[in-house]
């Protein structure tokens, strides 16, 4: 039997907004518990909610790039639930009337095909506090200042077949959101979150399997892991003959399994209603089409440039367009240097290495566009060899400035005086009179590879500095001169 | 026409309100009338009327992304029955 998984996925994003969604309170990161938890966002009894306006401008970005519908009446309804971490007993969120309605993106796999993604819709809601349950003599200890800040959920179709899918679907979210400049998208502090809606059905089957819901997966690579898991479970219990039952199950990313959240049971009843303290929001034309006017250059956009103006590979391409910053640094160094190319290789390479052993983002880059063109400059001006280059990039990554500072400093400049290189070549043929000897009596068509050793020990010699250039024509001529 | 006991209990769990076996008749007979209204409600033809979500007729005011709340975290916490490290205490709630 051949199975089909069919993946939906909800992603809450955190807007970038200085002040909560309904009130006046800041959303900065990491502040003491409750210093940024304001009488509103504490449900105290006459308060009022007042909307944040660059909530909706953010969330109408977003549609935008989505290529949906905007939602130029929305309504905000009340989700009543009780936890602790939601003081007021029901969260302000957005249903009949969302911000954002239907729409598609297209997402792009590694192995190069596309596929496009329905957008079922994304509406503005408020985040929830944060609960801690450590050592607070049996009690819950409960920390507000997250309550109240803004957040997008955004509703895919059940349109991914594969957890590649999904996970490519959310790097597209992250890209989208991080260029919009919407969000940080930062995963590791909540910023964006993902909910997977799993099911399993026979290929070629048409109607949809049951699903179950995977809560809060907090990586990429967990959302693949997660889902394939889960995929996994239902299969087995299908082919086992029994049935999957519709329920939420939280993935454990220390057994790689996923397990049901028993607390919630009890089918949830959310009784959700329109918001009697807030009016519907209206949003004119006009104030739509200037957001569209100033949106940023988008992903696909950026994927289709680089490809035409640096004439980029769709796989270079690609990977400089996933974050916004890279490929900014990418066109300051491609444009300083006037070498695209090159700039893309050592980007994608060496500095890509770097960043990754070092565990840094590319703001954070030792090595600044300017400073990777400066480097580029001197390789194709033949200062320096490409092998050299490498040396040199190491050097100014560890803070010991420009490409010519650390040239000169260490002395790196290749040799390309031709005398020096011819008795460097001598002195190699020399000392190598078994590999010469095997080289007169080789077949003409083995010779050039046999010169890669000769090439090799002169370079040695000039200790990396010697123009290959140069190695390789004196070297020929003084091996045909003994033919 | 009483709305029968085991909708109210699930009503009453959902809301987290306590409703004693003695008043379960009473509650049962108040929300049944409420229902009868919403039935008359309901008899009204409103084919082609847009659904209000509001009775005010007026739009929604949004305020500019501004910090405007002190922290007050010291007041605010003065008024719960427990309090540690800045935090809210309230009974464990294990998920």
């Amino acid at each position: 039997m051949e199975w089909e998984i069919v993946i939906g996925l909800e992603v809450h994003v955190q807007l970038s907004t200085k002040s909560k969604l309904f009130s006046g309170a800041s959303t900065r990161f990491g502040a003491e518990p409750n210093t940024q938890a304001c009488a509103i966002d504490l449900a105290m009894p006459g308060t009022l909610p007042v909307p944040n306006e660059e909530a909706f401008r953010y969330a109408v970005m977003f549609g935008l790039a989505m290529n949906a519908e905007i939602g130029k009446r929305s309504v905000f309804e009340r989700k009543n639930y009780f936890y602790p971490d939601l003081p007021k007993g029901y969260q302000t969120t957005q249903l009949a009337e969302p911000i954002v309605g239907a729409g598609e993106i297209e997402i792009h796999l590694d192995d190069g095909t596309s596929k496009k993604v329905r957008l079922h819709h994304a509406h503005l809601e408020e985040d929830a506090g944060k609960s801690l349950h450590e050592d607070f003599q049996g009690m819950s200890g409960i920390d507000l200042n997250r309550a109240g800040t803004p957040l997008i959920e955004i509703v895919s179709e059940p349109d991914m077949r594969s957890p590649a899918e999904a996970v490519a679907y959310l790097k597209k979210i992250h890209s989208i959101v991080t260029y919009l400049g919407i969000s940080d998208g930062d995963m590791s502090q909540g910023s964006m979150r993902c909910d997977a809606n799993v099911s399993v059905r026979l290929k070629g089957e048409e109607k949809l399997g049951t699903r179950t819901e995977l809560k809060n997966i907090n990586s990429f690579r967990f959302v693949e892991r997660a889902i394939k898991v889960e995929a996994e479970r239902q299969i087995d219990i299908l082919e086992d003959g029994g049935t999957v039952i519709q329920e939420t199950r939280l993935y454990d990313s220390d057994k790689n399994e996923t397990r049901s959240m028993r607390s919630k049971e009890v089918a949830n009843d959310y009784r959700y209603f329109p918001c009697p303290d807030l009016l519907p929001v209206i949003l004119t034309d006009d104030y739509v089409e200037k957001i569209r006017s100033e949106l940023p250059e988008l992903p696909d956009a950026k994927l289709a440039r680089f490809q035409s103006e640096y004439q980029l590979s769709a796989y270079d391409a690609s990977l400089l367009t996933q974050e916004r910053a890279l490929a900014d640094y990418f066109e300051a160094a491609a444009k300083e240097s006037g070498e695209p190319k090159l700039a893309a290789n050592w980007i994608t390479g060496e500095l890509a290495a770097l960043l990754n052993r070092e565990e840094l983002s590319i703001e954070q880059s030792p090595v600044s566009a300017l400073q990777l063109a400066g480097l580029i400059k001197r390789v194709t001006d033949n200062t320096i060899s490409s092998k050299i280059a490498k040396q040199v990039f190491e050097a100014m990554a560890k803070g010991e400035g420009s490409a010519d500072q650390v040239i000169e400093k260490r002395g790196l400049k290749q040799v390309s005086d031709s005398g020096a290189i011819e008795q460097m070549v001598d002195q190699v043929l020399a000392a190598s009179g078994t590999q010469v000897e095997n080289y007169r009596n080789a077949d003409e068509s083995k010779r050039p590879k046999m010169m890669g050793y000769f090439v090799g020990q002169v370079m040695k010699a000039s200790k990396g500095q010697a123009n290959p250039q140069m190695i390789n024509k004196i070297l020929k001529e003084k091996l045909d001169a003994l033919l | 026409m009483a709305v029968d006991t085991q909708t109210v209990e699930k009503l009453a769990e959902l809301a987290r309100i306590a409703i004693s076996a003695e008043t379960i008749d009473e509650v049962s007979n108040r929300l049944g009338d409420v229902l009868q209204l919403v039935d008359q409600l309901q008899a009204v033809h409103t084919e082609g009327v847009a659904p209000m979500a509001h009775p005010l007729d007026e739009v929604q005011v949004l305020r500019a992304d501004e910090v405007t709340e002190p922290n007050r975290r010291e007041e605010f916490l003065a008024l719960a029955p427990q309090s540690e490290a800045g935090l809210y205490l309230v009974p464990k709630v294990i998920d």
